[in-house]
């Protein structure tokens, strides 16, 4: 069934980690907001990527990638234009101007870096086709994706650091009694002020965002600054003290007898 | 009498109301508002406060659903009703991922009221956009010990099945502590 969304949601991280430990088959659709991408897996690996609009010639990425010399890729591009990449690539190798190697060490680099730049893309419809390959005369790869994940998390690692120094916004937030700590000698921005006058332990971090209208990196980029500073800590809001979990029933019997009746009961309705 | 209850919860229009509409004996008392903002406004009315349902198990035990209300503004109102619950069901919407990450943050934030069981219900798979349990356990970061149950909340079978599963759960939660 339909894997789609919108980045904003769902990053293109926790796409490509559900394309590899899925190990889908299959084409992945991303309108940007300027360009419009597509890559292709095969079993959970990279087979191909492109952008609309970039010339994506199998001479171009040698060419690119240095494998050839200019003359040489406009030679192909005049004399060779109506040649698939894969009839090229034949050519190519028979005629030892390349080798295989590094015909697909050039596709290979290329597609990472179409990857690459979609971990930019905040924002995006995507959509993916299961099974749908790209052109049949294009050559592909199979990439392993754990690397394109780790090198495109570098980029989301701010935002990641921050959830784990504040992995709830749930949480309440509380001036520190430390002596000496006066805000006033504390010079802060607008936003940190903005911030600073919502703290009380009555008041969520979550609540203090939508008041100040910040999205959850900016209100964590702050309160971790705060925090960093010692200025406040993370505190349990008011009232969220840890109940127990009990059945109701004198003894162990009575509590099981009460669940059964439950079930019992549903099963009939 | 005794009374024990159930809550359901999620993100807004996840389809809790609907979801104890379908087993509740009575209508479902619910709190529901037009709805004004703007952003949220992808059906008509939305639940304030809460729903409440009623399943009469006999002279002496009646079992009541809870929905809480989608939209976040109201969460004040979810450690009150998490109190004392026997469990909770999450329900998510199979169709619109970008609530994943709220519903993941919603079931965090009601395990830490109450260490309940609970089970994780991938509402609307009737619906061809809906997604498979196989990726939504993956999206939704989900343990492989923590149930992810296909429901549409319309269809009463299903609804059984997830509440089922959910008493099965605390039964064994139960035999786990003797
Ligand atoms: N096709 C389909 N539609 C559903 C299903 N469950 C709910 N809906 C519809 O989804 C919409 C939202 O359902 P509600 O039950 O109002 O959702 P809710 O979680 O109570 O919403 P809030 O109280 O606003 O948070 C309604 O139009 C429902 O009819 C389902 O399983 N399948
Ligand atoms: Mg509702």
């Amino acid at each position: 069934m339909a894997l789609k969304g919108n980045l904003r949601d769902f990053t293109i991280t926790q796409l490509l980690n559900l394309i590899n430990l899925a190990r889908k088959t299959g084409t992945l659709f991303v309108q940007g907001p300027t360009e419009k991408a597509q890559v292709s897996f095969q079993d959970g690996k990279l087979a191909y990527a492109h952008i609309s609009g970039e010339d994506n010639f199998l001479a171009t990425v040698l060419y690119r990638a240095n494998k050839i010399t200019a003359a040489q890729h406009r030679t192909i591009k005049t004399r060779a234009a109506k040649m698939s990449d894969k009839e090229l690539g034949l050519l190519l190798i028979n005629a030892n101007y390349i080798t295989q190697q590094d015909i697909i060490a050039s596709l290979q680099a290329y597609f990472v870096s179409v990857v690459q730049r979609l971990f930019t893309w905040v924002e995006g419809i995507f959509y993916f086709e299961n099974d749908v390959l790209p052109p049949n005369d294009k050559i592909t790869t199979r990439v392993n994706l754990e690397n394109i994940i780790i090198e495109g998390s570098r980029k989301m690692r701010e935002w990641e650091h921050l959830q784990s120094e504040i992995p709830s916004l749930d949480m309440a937030l509380k001036f520190t009694d430390r002596p000496g700590v006066n805000l006033r000698n504390v010079s802060l921005s607008v936003e940190e002020w903005r911030v600073v006058s919502y703290i009380d332990p009555k008041n969520t971090i979550r609540q203090i965002a939508r008041t100040t209208q910040m999205n959850d990196l900016e209100i964590r980029r702050i309160v971790y600054g705060l925090l960093q500073a010692g200025l406040v800590e993370l505190a349990r809001p008011i009232g969220t003290a840890k109940l127990k979990f009990t059945v109701p029933g004198e003894t162990k019997e009575e509590q099981k007898s009460l669940v059964n009746r439950l079930i019992g009961r549903i099963r009939t309705i | 009498m005794q009374t024990v209850k159930i809550v359901v919860t999620g993100p807004f229009s996840a389809g809790k109301t609907e979801f104890i509409q379908s087993v509740s004996e009575i209508d479902v008392v619910s709190t529901e508002r037009k709805i004004t903002s703007e952003a949220e406004r992808i059906k008509a009315t939305t639940t304030v406060a809460m729903d409440f349902g009623r399943i009469t198990v006999g002279d002496d035990l009646v079992l009541y659903l809870f929905g809480t209300p989608g939209q976040r503004r109201f969460d004040f109102m979810w450690e009150i009703l998490s109190e004392g619950m026997l469990g909770f069901i999450v329900l998510i919407d199979s169709t619109r991922p970008e609530t994943f990450r709220e519903g993941r943050s919603i079931l965090e934030t009601f395990k830490a009221y109450a260490p309940t069981p609970y089970v994780v219900a991938a509402n609307k798979q009737d619906l061809s956009d809906a997604w498979d349990l196989d990726d939504m356990r993956i999206a939704l970061r989900l343990q492989d010990h923590v149930k992810l149950l296909p429901c549409v909340a319309t269809d009463k079978e299903t609804v059984k099945m997830v509440l089922l599963e959910l008493l099965y759960s605390v039964l064994a939660e139960m035999g786990e502590g003797e």
